[in-house]
């Protein structure tokens, strides 16, 4: 896995928010925090020079408190949010490149995105919800129909073809987020804080069905949480944000066992390495077992 | 006065600086004494200069006329009159210029009104009852369908029949124009901030405007009749669909379209498969007032003679018989409740399926 060509390198990215934006890379502000430039400049530095790279077929877990940029990340990979500098390459190509079709080709055919409210259409039925990327496509009804049923069998939520989002639980919600971007297929899924909303018990059971699934379909995922027990259940590798910027990139043992800083052996102080050896081993056993649990 | 003044500001006499930089700091401190003091300035200064009871100076020029017994009478010409003539020579320009346009609305509003009359008295009002009783039982059940049919009848029997459905001829009519353009507009202010800023202040001056001031230009534009009815009713009844459509299309969780646009949506996709259904409650409630502002001035648009029950009420106003004025007030006040109603139940219908549980 190693020595394949990375899914997607994040090179040097940098995102803005503000009038003032481009002052923000002249010499005088580099060394700067992020507080001291929102105060001169009335600028808002989201991301910071943020280079990563994600292997085909891992879960790649980008960790952080609220506001430390992880959700601005996740956007800037699919391009709902454009970033101010810096280049992303999906399969060797520059997404930051794109035109308006090309962007939209990308969108419908080589990435989905989960969110952390769901993002459902509440006029339509599960059905035509896990429907959408597809009908998006031009794909004909019965071809849409075929396809988003096999995507809800796969969450596990079959039966449910025609209930609205508002007749089901929030856990159930977001099988349906997941199954929508399952439907079309795509070869990198974004999940942003996705189970952040529900309760611990749906929580713990979705993160194992995640797992499970992965295990059978092997997408490349870049999954955004401020859950540290949950960045290491479910992450092949960890990266760790802070105010915009990776503080540490690593796989889970890594992370716990030689935190880069303080920050982040704060933030890991609960953790053990045993600890991390068993979830991660717990996991390995979901994955192998490879069983969908209905909730 | 004035120039002693002058002379003494400019002079810098070391009391005035000291009693100008005493001010300042006091200004300073307090920013409301500052203003007290410059409105007690001039209200002094005004009524040393031009005593009490002054005039504003409207004139902008006098014209000397020769009467017929020999003496000059001077006429003055007042900013109000320039300016009214101003805008009267624009609407004559407009009206000369756009003649062929206005002459085209006009035949195609006309044309349109007779069929919908027409076919709405062809029916025998047995039909006309029992489908509108029909369509209230469809969407408000029992209450809604007894109320519209003993109205309806109220208006058969009081000799009104074919009034109301001139009203409500002009009402479709106006309402269909008004979403025409209200619908799109609406969209465009919600997608685009500087068409939202231009409307804003434009929607509220045609919502404070008295609405009798929009019958002039309908008539200049199409002559008195039902043509001119409908501009006035039209640009009565347009802002809120226009203001609601906005607002429901503003009101959808971004959320929603940033999925809908991470599958690829295009912008059209976007707008038709997300905004507006998720909208539609909303605009609903936006149609819903449409009408009846467009009912309401219908009635007004019979002084342009477009018609209608407003005739009745007007009639019975010039012959001073309260009675007919009350009998075609309530006739217009029972088709406002069952216009009314009709769409509110739709309404509520689509906003009972949207709301997220």
């Amino acid at each position: 896995m190693t020595l394949q060509e990375p899914q997607i390198q994040v090179e040097g990215l940098w995102k803005v928010f503000g009038d003032d934006a481009d002052r923000v890379f002249e010499p005088e502000y580099e060394s700067k925090t992020r507080d001291e430039i929102q105060e001169e400049l009335g600028a808002v530095v989201a991301l910071r020079d943020v280079s990563l790279s994600v292997a085909s077929g891992e879960i790649f877990v980008v960790m952080g408190l609220s506001g430390s940029g992880k959700s601005t990340l996740a956007r800037c990979l699919i391009r709902l949010v454009d970033a101010t500098r810096g280049a992303i390459r999906f399969d060797g190509e520059d997404i930051l490149e794109y035109g308006p079709s090309e962007l939209t080709e990308f969108r419908r055919k080589k990435i989905a995105m989960v969110f952390q409210h769901y993002g459902l259409l509440p006029h339509r039925p599960v059905l035509d919800n896990v429907a959408f990327g597809l009908e998006i496509q031009g794909m004909d009804r019965p071809a849409r129909y075929e396809a988003a049923k096999a995507a809800i069998e796969t969450v596990g939520l079959d039966g449910w073809e025609s209930y609205y989002p508002r007749e089901m639980s929030g856990g159930m919600q977001q099988r349906v987020g997941i199954a929508r971007a399952l439907a079309v297929d795509p070869d990198v899924l974004i999940m942003d804080e996705p189970f952040s909303g529900l309760d611990p018990l749906i929580r713990r059971r979705m993160q194992d069905e995640l797992i499970s699934l992965e295990g059978q379909l092997h997408k490349t995922i870049v999954f955004i949480t401020h859950d540290l027990n949950e960045a290491i259940k479910l992450g092949d590798r960890v990266a760790i944000m802070r105010d915009g910027a990776i503080v540490q990139e690593g796989s889970p043992e890594e992370i716990v066992t030689r935190p880069a800083d303080d920050y982040v052996a704060d933030f890991v102080r609960d953790v053990s390495a045993a600890e991390v050896a068993k979830l991660r081993a717990a996991a390995e056993a979901v994955a192998t077992g490879g069983s969908l649990e209905a909730e | 006065m004035v120039g002693a003044a002058g002379t003494q500001e400019s002079e810098g006499d070391p009391d005035n600086t000291s009693l100008a930089a005493g001010l300042r700091s006091l200004a300073s401190g307090h920013p409301w004494l500052s203003g007290t003091a410059v409105v007690i300035v001039v209200l002094v200064a005004s009524l040393l200069i031009w005593g009490p009871q002054m005039d504003f100076p409207t004139t902008v020029s006098q014209t000397e006329q020769p009467a017929a017994d020999g003496r000059t009478v001077v006429l003055d010409q007042t900013i109000r009159e320039v300016t009214g003539d101003a805008i009267d020579d624009g609407f004559d320009w407009l009206t000369e210029e756009g003649d062929f346009l206005f002459d085209g609305v006009s035949d195609a509003t006309a044309w349109l009104l007779v069929r919908i009359e027409d076919g709405l008295k062809w029916l025998p009002w047995v039909a006309v009852i029992a489908g509108l009783a029909l369509l209230s039982f469809g969407v408000g059940r029992w209450k809604l369908m007894a109320f519209t049919t003993l109205a309806l009848l109220y208006l058969g029997f009081m000799g009104l029949w074919s009034n109301a459905i001139d009203t409500i001829a002009l009402i479709v009519v106006a309402v269909a124009v008004s979403l025409a353009i209200g619908l799109p507009l609406g969209v465009l202010g919600a997608r685009n901030r500087l068409a939202d800023n231009l409307m804003r202040p434009i929607l509220d001056a045609m919502q404070t405007m008295p609405s009798f001031v929009y019958l002039l230009p309908g008539i200049l534009f199409f002559g008195l009749g039902k043509p001119a009815g409908i501009f006035a009713t039209v640009i009565y009844a347009v802002p809120p669909v226009i203001r609601l459509t906005n607002l429901g299309i503003r009101q959808v969780s971004p959320e929603v379209v940033e999925a809908a646009l991470a599958f690829g949506s295009s912008p059209r996709q976007v707008l038709l498969k997300v905004q507006i259904p998720m909208a539609l409650p909303t605009i609903m409630a936006g149609i819903n007032q449409t009408t009846l502002m467009a009912l309401a001035m219908v009635t007004i648009a019979s002084m342009v003679a477009a018609g209608g029950l407003g005739d009745d009420v007007l009639r019975a106003l010039q012959k001073n018989q309260s009675g007919n004025g009350v009998i075609a007030g309530l006739a217009i006040v029972f088709l406002a409740i069952i216009i009314d109603r009709i769409t509110q139940s739709i309404a509520a219908e689509n906003r009972e399926r949207l709301t997220a549980g």
